[in-house]
């Protein structure tokens, strides 16, 4: 079995093939990106622990971002599911409503140390491309964000946000036209321009550097979460369980990174993802379905796929988990058993927001309302001293159209 | 033994022109026409590439995109690529046969049995996008002990301490990527440029048949044919793409191009 080891950071857990546990991850790249590729790991290796750097990033975090992001009790779902306390680690409450603002800042600042001027990225739910949109106006970079037909239709408000901030958005109707034609595509103008471009991947999916920045940037969210446990409960509980949604796996993999060390009966990571809709075969949930290990995006991951190699088709209601690979961190993560994968469906999913929405002062996208539904599920039989933490990464916003077609209201 | 690909570098050496070299896709459009295709192109090519279709090619530009898709909707399956392979070199055992692709099809089927059937077929060369050196060191010495040529790519990215390495691991052929682009990509940079480029690896290893590929069209191959070799993909893409859209035989397309490429370069 393949063990996670302590006190080194999980992103750089990787041999000198840049593949974790010996067979997750890598750099499967054309040759032209070899080089972009290898100049941006050694910017990063030396950025990640430069002062000033890190000043600079915790200041747009405090500044821009809005950090610490919220940590609240949910009383009325605890008390009407009676069994674990149930909080939220509310990211969405972040600005431009996801935690994919982490990456976007942290890769507009790296960008300029680059010397580059233009900002490319891929999105799905439109909130990774929001939120570069809105560092690359910040920053002054010139952005393009690249997105599947089908999501920009079903995710219109954030393509909305993305051309207010100035970018550009080019639609990719290739394939499913989802966020798996999206990320090639975007790979593909890399290729094309990668003299004068920065690219900033969306997830934890990638070449392994995308993999890093991505979940370097995203730990945020638990380095501010052991801080708001320690103050709410004088110490870190002793039955947590950290549930979040995985897509790529950029959001679970910063809310669960600072508790890597902690012994897995006390800390329970568990990675929901979308099980699609519940009398169709197709699902985004390659780790909960036991898909082959494959290559898609340069890196080896847990896929969907066939027998030929060729990488099948997914469908979610939640745009931003629909994508039939996962970051390789989380492959890594299953087969050390230091994390737990389930799925939620698209009507699991959509009841978990009724509830959620209904009882609480929150109103988390598709995305979280899949780890809500986990937490619906197991809440009841644990007992109460179990805390159960979902991480609210993303706000509904977004969202509207497709829930009030679905559920007949929007909160 | 010289293999079948140095042995068509040698004769073209010999004639004074560059190699020509075509990539079409199998299974475009269909299994059957994919090797009417070969079949009918061959006497006028030095060697063939076909593409193993894949659905994710991230360094793939619209043409061989629209190609690969077309084939996989058309059910083409890995097992029938080398039935294509077989067939063609049935009658024309010695035009030499390269198999272009992305790894993910090649991992599937384990790399063991992949160069197996590769063998069993008559596959003489390997291309495979997105297993750069160093990650390909394991692979391409496999396929060195089977005698099927592996061979490396190089970019305009490639630094020079790079290159020597990727050199120093090639076999009877390696590839040069002219422009920073997906294939099929509008020719940016002019051929003086690529031509310098080129120079630069035949000075290293003077010997080596260096092929360039990427934009290379009708238009554009007349001004490098200094080159050793040159790669015409996308355009032959392209001819199936339309002459399916004016319902016309596709092979025909395909054979009007390949007619003009060469023309322009003897």
């Amino acid at each position: 079995m393949l063990k996670i080891k302590k006190k080194i950071p999980l992103i750089d857990q990787h041999d000198k093939h840049y593949l974790y546990g010996g067979k997750f991850g890598g750099n499967f790249i054309p040759e032209t990106l070899k080089k972009p590729v290898e100049d941006l790991t050694k910017l990063f290796a030396k950025l990640r622990y430069d002062k000033k750097f890190i000043q600079e990033r915790d200041f747009y975090f405090k500044n821009y971002v809005g950090a610490p992001t919220p940590f609240v009790k949910l009383n009325h779902l605890t008390n009407h599911l009676g069994g674990a306390q149930i909080y939220a680690k509310v990211v969405s409450e972040a600005n431009g409503g996801a935690h994919k603002i982490y990456n976007a800042v942290v890769h507009a600042l790296i960008c300029k140390r680059a010397g580059k001027k233009y900002i490319v990225g891929d999105t799905g739910a439109g909130y990774a491309g929001k939120m570069l949109s809105m560092a690359a106006k910040k920053f002054g970079l010139k952005c393009k964000i690249f997105m599947g037909a089908k999501d920009i239709i079903r995710q219109k408000p954030n393509c909305d946000s993305i051309r207010k901030n100035g970018a550009e958005i080019i639609p990719v109707y290739s394939g499913s036209q989802t966020l798996v034609d999206a990320v090639s595509e975007c790979m593909r103008y890399w290729v094309s321009n990668c003299d004068t471009t920065h690219m900033a991947v969306g997830s934890t999916v990638g070449p392994n550097i995308f993999i890093k920045i991505c979940a370097w940037s995203t730990a945020q969210i638990s380095r501010e979460l052991i801080i708001q446990m320690n103050k709410e409960f004088g110490q870190i509980p002793k039955k947590l369980k950290l549930i979040n949604c995985v897509g790529g796996g950029s959001s679970a993999a910063g809310f669960w990174n600072e508790f890597m060390d902690y012994n897995k009966q006390q800390v329970e990571f568990v990675g929901v993802e979308a099980g699609g809709p519940k009398k169709s075969k197709l699902h985004a949930a390659p780790l909960t379905n036991s898909s082959k290990i494959g290559i898609l995006h340069g890196a080896a991951q847990y896929v969907i796929q066939d027998k030929d190699g060729q990488i099948g088709e997914t469908s979610s209601i939640s745009a931003g988990l629909d994508y039939p690979g996962i970051s390789p961190l989380h492959c890594f993560l299953k087969d050390a058993k230091r994390a737990r994968y389930t799925s939620a469906t698209d009507e699991e999913a959509l009841q978990a927001y009724k509830l959620v929405s209904k009882l609480e002062n929150l109103s988390p996208s598709l995305e979280p309302s899949h780890a809500f539904a986990e937490a619906i599920k197991i809440a009841p039989k644990l007992n109460k001293n179990t805390i159960i933490c979902v991480n609210s990464c993303g706000d509904a916003k977004k969202d509207r159209a497709i829930i009030k077609k679905r559920l007949g209201f929007f909160k | 033994m010289k293999s079948n690909i140095r042995i068509a570098f040698e004769k073209c050496q010999n004639e004074k022109r560059p190699a020509l070299l075509t990539y079409t896709v199998a299974g475009d459009n269909t299994k059957k026409k994919s090797l009417e295709i070969l079949n009918a192109i061959a006497p006028f090519v030095d060697i063939v590439e076909v593409g193993i279709p894949h659905n994710t090619p991230v360094a793939d530009g619209g043409q061989i995109q629209s190609s690969a898709y077309r084939a996989i909707k058309n059910g083409i399956k890995i097992k029938d690529i080398f039935q294509i392979v077989k067939q063609f070199k049935k009658n024309k055992n010695t035009k030499p046969v390269i198999l272009m692709g992305y790894y993910n099809n090649i991992y599937q089927q384990g790399e063991n049995t992949f160069l197996r059937e590769c063998k069993k077929s008559g596959v003489d060369g390997l291309i495979v996008v997105d297993l750069p050196w160093p990650e390909n060191k394991v692979f391409s010495t496999k396929c060195k002990k089977q005698s099927i040529n592996f061979i490396q790519l190089l970019s305009p990215t490639t630094s020079a301490t790079r290159m020597r390495k990727i050199l120093k691991d090639s076999h009877d052929m390696v590839y040069y990527i002219s422009m920073l682009s997906t294939t099929g990509g509008k020719l940016k940079v002019s051929p003086k440029i690529i031509l310098k480029n080129y120079s630069k690896i035949k000075k290293i290893i003077p010997k080596q048949n260096v092929v360039i590929g990427f934009g290379i069209t009708e238009k554009t191959i007349g001004s490098l044919k200094k080159a050793d070799g040159l790669v015409v993909g996308s355009a032959l893409c392209k001819a199936i793409s339309s002459s399916l859209e004016q319902r016309k035989n596709p092979v025909q397309g395909v054979l009007n191009v390949v007619k003009k490429l060469k023309a322009k370069i003897i």
